[in-house]
């Protein structure tokens, strides 16, 4: 039984709202799934139905071969669930924190203690093991919240937006927890509204807009369709304005985009000579502060496909980059 | 052996973090003192009347006690989200709404005895008949529990579940027999009485305090086991229908 997850024609609606209409896929044993969509797509309704946290409308639903459609909670065994926001106890301390989520799975004392404490120190959080949960920085919930969600070594695991919210040094020491734990075996679902952290993480991602998945496919394969696309973003500190149009008279192979006043991006479907272009540019007046090659990248086909712009997608999504560049 | 840890450490969590702080402790003690001397200062009867007011006060102390404690155990759990933690546990939604509730009824059933202790001092109470007093205690605490639970998962916010709490137990303070008889209620207001739980949980305490209760203690118990098991199995569909979206 190789299918962890099986979701056929899951459908959900909150009044007037449709949050989740007719999904179906399928999450393979060890596998790390991506739902990657923007906000209000309806990634944390399809999480509280797969955890038994919400009853879908329509649909069926199976979590290790067991049928949860009826019984929402009937597999709740198997899994493991992170929330999109911290849910954990503020009057308990981080470790107390643990032994508690783990005792909810009927570990015996010594063994929840034993985990507690090496899931604090691999966390890098036995520092705060014995402050208060209420008073730890947004960062340390979250990293907590994830312990709590692993303490009982679930086999399938729910992640809802683990980085949202988290700098960028957090963010990376969370990717690379999740990597270990999909390393480890474990099969993850994870949701995300970034498409960098999909592409790094996931092996197989759902594109879910507006309530649906509009594409489902291997990273390497959801690439292949803009690989043969070369993209060059020209950044000029002085630019004429009609410059959009002279490039195009000249250089009439090439699709040009304009990005605000001073960005210019060229895609073509063979190598772009980058030379001749900043000389145009230069002898018309423009001056060219800088000239880059632009890997495609997962962001590419997700703008294809969706027509949502990536930077759509969240403004936390910017500051990352702005702060990892 | 693992659902019973699971049971335990809930129960566990929730006696540490609620209930054996120190505001709840002092409220616990405080309330039955004031009820006492409320009664006592009304009837102006002095020492004598202590045995028949001590029903009223062991029954109001688990009331307040119990229901008043559902709100913060369930409503705010289920407001701050933590309360989806338990729903994600494999444990049967059955056992850990007894779990959720097993900490109130202890908590209730400790508020009970700090009236009787205070009568001890005052008065001799080697005429109650403990065999019948002590489930009678048990058994309030329960039900009062189970109706505390019924209101919280009626409600989403902590206020509310106050509010409506009131709803409930000021009518039951005058309605149920435990100051003023049921057969001196005016006529429309009896059949009231015979819905709420506590009048049957009053009666028993009458019996096993001075000996005049007005039904047989089986039919008492029968009923009060009735209210308990509806109340229960209302809440439990109740979070089923809204918690469970
Ligand atoms: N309990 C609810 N009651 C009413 N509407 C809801 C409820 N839960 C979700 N919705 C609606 O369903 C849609 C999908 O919401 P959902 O929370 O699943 O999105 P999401 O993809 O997780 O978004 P985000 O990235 O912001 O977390 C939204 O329009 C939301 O307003
Ligand atoms: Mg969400």
């Amino acid at each position: 039984m190789n299918e962890v997850i099986a979701v056929e024609g899951l459908s959900k609606r909150f009044g007037q709202v449709q949050a989740v209409s007719g999904l179906s896929f399928t999450v393979h044993r060890g596998e790390l799934f991506g739902f990657l969509g923007p906000n209000g797509a309806g990634k944390t309704t399809t999480i509280n139905m797969l955890t038994g946290l919400a009853r879908p409308d329509m649909g069926t639903i199976r979590i290790g071969g067991i049928d949860c459609t009826q019984r929402p909670r009937a597999a709740q065994h198997l899994i493991g669930v992170v929330p999109d926001e911290s849910n954990l106890y503020p009057e308990l301390t981080g470790f107390e924190n643990l032994c508690f989520c783990a005792a909810l799975y009927g570990l015996g004392k010594a063994e929840r203690q034993e985990r507690a404490r090496r899931l604090l120190d691999q966390f890098g959080l036995a520092q705060a093991a014995n402050r208060k949960f209420g008073g730890y920085s947004k960062g340390m919930k979250r990293k907590l919240t994830i312990a709590a969600g692993i303490i009982h070594q679930p086999e399938i695991l729910f992640l809802d937006e683990p980085t949202t919210g988290i700098d960028v040094a957090g963010a990376r020491h969370i990717r690379q927890l999740i990597a270990d734990l999909h390393k480890a075996g474990t099969t993850i679902f994870l949701t995300t509204h970034y498409i960098e952290e999909a592409e790094r993480l996931c092996g197989r991602i759902a594109f879910i807009v507006s309530g649906r998945i509009v594409r489902t496919d291997t990273v390497e394969r959801l690439i292949q369709s803009v690989r043969d696309k070369h993209v060059v973003q020209i950044t000029c500190s002085k630019m004429p304005d009609d410059m959009g149009t002279r490039l195009s008279q000249f250089f009439p192979g090439l699709e040009l985009t304009s990005q605000g006043r001073e960005s210019i991006r060229v895609e073509a479907g063979e190598p772009i000579r980058v030379g001749p272009l900043v000389r145009f540019l230069e002898d018309q007046g423009a001056e060219v502060a800088e000239a880059r090659r632009m890997r495609p990248s997962l962001e590419d086909v997700f703008v294809q496909i969706t027509g949502i712009e990536a930077h759509a997608m969240g403004q936390e999504q910017e500051k990352e980059k702005a702060g990892a560049g | 052996m693992r659902l019973w840890i699971a049971f335990w450490n809930i129960l566990l969590k929730d006696m540490r973090t609620y209930y054996l702080k120190p505001p709840n402790i002092s409220w616990g003690l405080l309330f039955p003192v004031a009820w006492t001397a409320m009664f006592f200062i009304k009837s102006g009867k002095g020492l004598d009347s202590i045995l028949a007011l001590l029903p009223g006060v062991v029954a109001l102390s688990i009331l307040f006690g119990t229901t008043s404690m559902l709100a913060v155990t369930v409503t705010f759990e289920k407001k701050n989200r933590s309360f989806e933690r338990l729903l994600l546990a494999p444990i049967p939604l059955e056992l850990l709404m007894l779990a959720k509730t097993g900490g109130a009824v202890v908590f209730g059933v400790a508020n009970a005895f700090v009236p009787v202790l205070m009568a001890l001092f005052l008065a001799d109470l080697s005429q109650v008949n403990w065999i019948v007093f002590v489930p009678a205690v048990f058994m309030i605490a329960v039900a009062s529990t189970f109706l505390g639970l019924f209101i919280a998962v009626a409600v989403s916010e902590v206020f509310e579940a106050q509010t409506f709490s009131n709803f409930f137990r000021f009518p039951m303070i005058f309605l149920c027999g435990l100051f003023f008889p049921i057969e001196k209620l005016p006529v429309f207001l009896k059949p009231l009485s015979y819905i709420l739980p506590l009048t049957y949980g009053a009666d028993m305490l009458h019996g096993a305090v001075h000996g005049r209760q007005s039904m047989p203690f089986p039919l008492d118990t029968a009923l009060l086991g009735g209210f308990c098991v509806g109340l229960f199995a209302v809440s439990l569909w109740n979070i089923k229908r809204k918690w469970i979206l």
